[in-house]
């Protein structure tokens, strides 16, 4: 049986005319559908472009990606990626700025036009329709930027420290609505960060990766309640042990 | 009285205030002139004077000459400016689109950017004649590269994460240029139009100056040779009155679009 998602010794090296620099090396990693993974690493060591290379912005240098078995390019399947700022366009509306994508792939009908206004009401961000990006709290952007991501409908969702531009507060309950969201929805989600706690309160799996070029650590099986949301899971009793586990595994890589 | 309305009164009082004084420093400064005309100071057949301005105005006025000439300057000016920015956007993205070809004709663009293109008049006469399509080209040369420069540049510094956005999205090059390039560079577009259209309007009177027979800048020629130094004062006020339209003329643009 194939893995919903492949990565097979995946390695990838930047050049530049100075040098060539090993970003990623030899990464081998399956990942589930419905799954929930959290990666974390030192900063720098190489997460984002693992990222990169699996929504196809640059190919591997040696190994494959394999989605539900097939090789990336043979596949269009659709993937979300969220960036750490939302990027809201300010030239355009809230609405026009969630229908985005559509626009690009020619995909904006009634059908999705319908999809995301429903998505809007539900976020309530619905009044906030006609209004200009600058006009919106941090919170409400990134949720803003959020439903411009699953109006593309995405099988894969990918999450590159989307709450690291937020305070603290807006920061854990963007967390539990957009954790809440994927969940309801059986995604399959990738979440990239270099915080550790967040990492712990969304993931069901960790992936510890080493300094630059990074590799794979160690993955670490969370079990908690799956009724718990992000905010409840950090006072599980669990919590703390999983948290010392992680760091003293982030510790030894220096 | 609250505070506010008092706070408001103040602004608008101080506004007054610097119109008043501008009004004012206008006022004095004709005052001076025509002042030190009639009382024999300066020699009005070398400096004119505002009387003698305003009589050579109403005299055009009476004989209609004065809107041909204002209307060809104001003609050639906008023809030029049009092609310039038509010319500057299409060519800054064109050359947006093939990184490779902008890198081979950067020095050629910098280098025609900076020739003096009142150099190119005399060759554009011969090759296009004595007439209005040389100062249209002329004052186009003038403004065309360095827009093309500017806007290139401008275009290279567009924030790469709106561009990652798109091919995430997954759009392709023209559609970073739909989404991202062109809308996001609108105020810059719109502050090298300011640029632009001063610059055409020089361009058109070093045009008039070698090869027109109607214009302005004919007009500041002529009056020149012939020593009426009223019609050239003249032709230089209503240039000056011009320049300011043209350039209100895109701030209001500038206004309903460019924020």
């Amino acid at each position: 049986m194939s893995h919903f998602l492949e990565l097979k010794s995946v390695s990838y090296a930047y050049q530049t005319m100075e040098a060539e620099t090993l970003a990623l090396n030899n990464i081998s990693l399956q990942i589930e559908e419905g799954e929930f993974v959290s990666i974390v690493g030192p900063s720098g060591c190489g997460k984002s472009t693992l990222l990169n290379l699996i929504c196809g912005l640059a190919s591997p240098n040696c190994g494959e990606i394999l989605l539900k078995g097939k090789a990336m390019h043979d596949m269009a399947m659709n993937i979300g990626y969220m960036l750490q700022k939302d990027h809201l366009f300010e030239w355009r509306t809230i609405y026009s700025n969630v229908t985005l994508g559509l626009e690009i792939q020619n995909r904006l009908n009634d059908q999705s036009k319908k999809h995301v206004n429903q998505m809007l009401k539900m976020y309530g961000l619905s009044e906030f329709a006609a209004a200009r990006p600058s006009q919106l709290s941090g919170g409400m952007r990134q949720r803003a930027a959020l439903i411009r991501t699953l109006a593309m409908e995405p099988e894969l969702l990918l999450l590159d420290e989307p709450f690291s531009a937020l305070d603290y507060q807006t920061r854990l309950e963007v967390c539990d609505d957009i954790y809440s969201i994927l969940k309801k929805e059986n995604k399959t989600a990738i979440l990239v960060t270099h915080d550790l706690s967040e990492a712990i309160s969304v993931g069901d799996r960790i992936v510890v990766l080493s300094n630059r070029p990074a590799q794979i650590k160690n993955i670490i099986t969370l079990s908690f309640d799956p009724e718990l949301t992000p905010l409840q899971r950090r006072n599980a009793k669990q919590f703390a042990p999983y948290f010392n586990m992680i760091w003293k595994e982030m510790q030894e890589n220096e | 009285m609250s505070e506010h309305e008092r706070y408001v009164l103040e602004e608008k009082k101080k506004q007054w205030q610097i119109h008043l004084a501008q009004i004012g420093l206008f006022m004095l400064f004709i005052g001076v002139w025509e002042g030190a005309v009639r009382a024999g100071w300066i020699n009005d057949f070398i400096f004119s004077s505002p009387s003698r301005v305003a009589k050579t105005i109403y005299e055009m006025v009476i004989d209609k000459s004065l809107f041909v000439h204002i209307g060809i300057t104001m003609t050639e000016t906008l023809i030029s400016f049009c092609a310039v920015t038509v010319i500057g956007i299409v060519a800054a993205v064109l050359l947006w689109t093939c990184t490779s070809v902008a890198k081979i004709i950067e020095p050629y663009l910098v280098m025609l950017n900076s020739l003096p293109k009142s150099a190119l008049a005399p060759v554009l006469i011969v090759w296009l004649g004595n007439d209005w399509k040389t100062i249209i080209v002329a004052a186009a040369s003038v403004a065309v590269f360095g827009s093309i420069l500017t806007l290139y540049t401008s275009f290279q510094e567009v924030d790469q994460n709106l561009v990652k956005l798109i091919y995430i999205l997954g759009g392709t090059k023209k559609d970073v240029m739909r989404f991202v390039l062109l809308p996001g560079s609108i105020p810059m577009i719109i502050s090298n139009m300011k640029v632009n259209i001063g610059l055409c309007l020089v361009g058109v009177i070093i045009g008039e100056f070698l090869a027109a027979r109607e214009g302005l800048g004919y007009l500041i020629i002529y009056g020149s040779q012939v020593f009426q130094l009223d019609l050239v004062i003249m032709s230089i006020v209503i240039l000056c009155i011009m320049a300011v339209l043209l350039y209100q003329l895109i701030n209001q643009l500038e206004k309903r679009y460019g924020k």
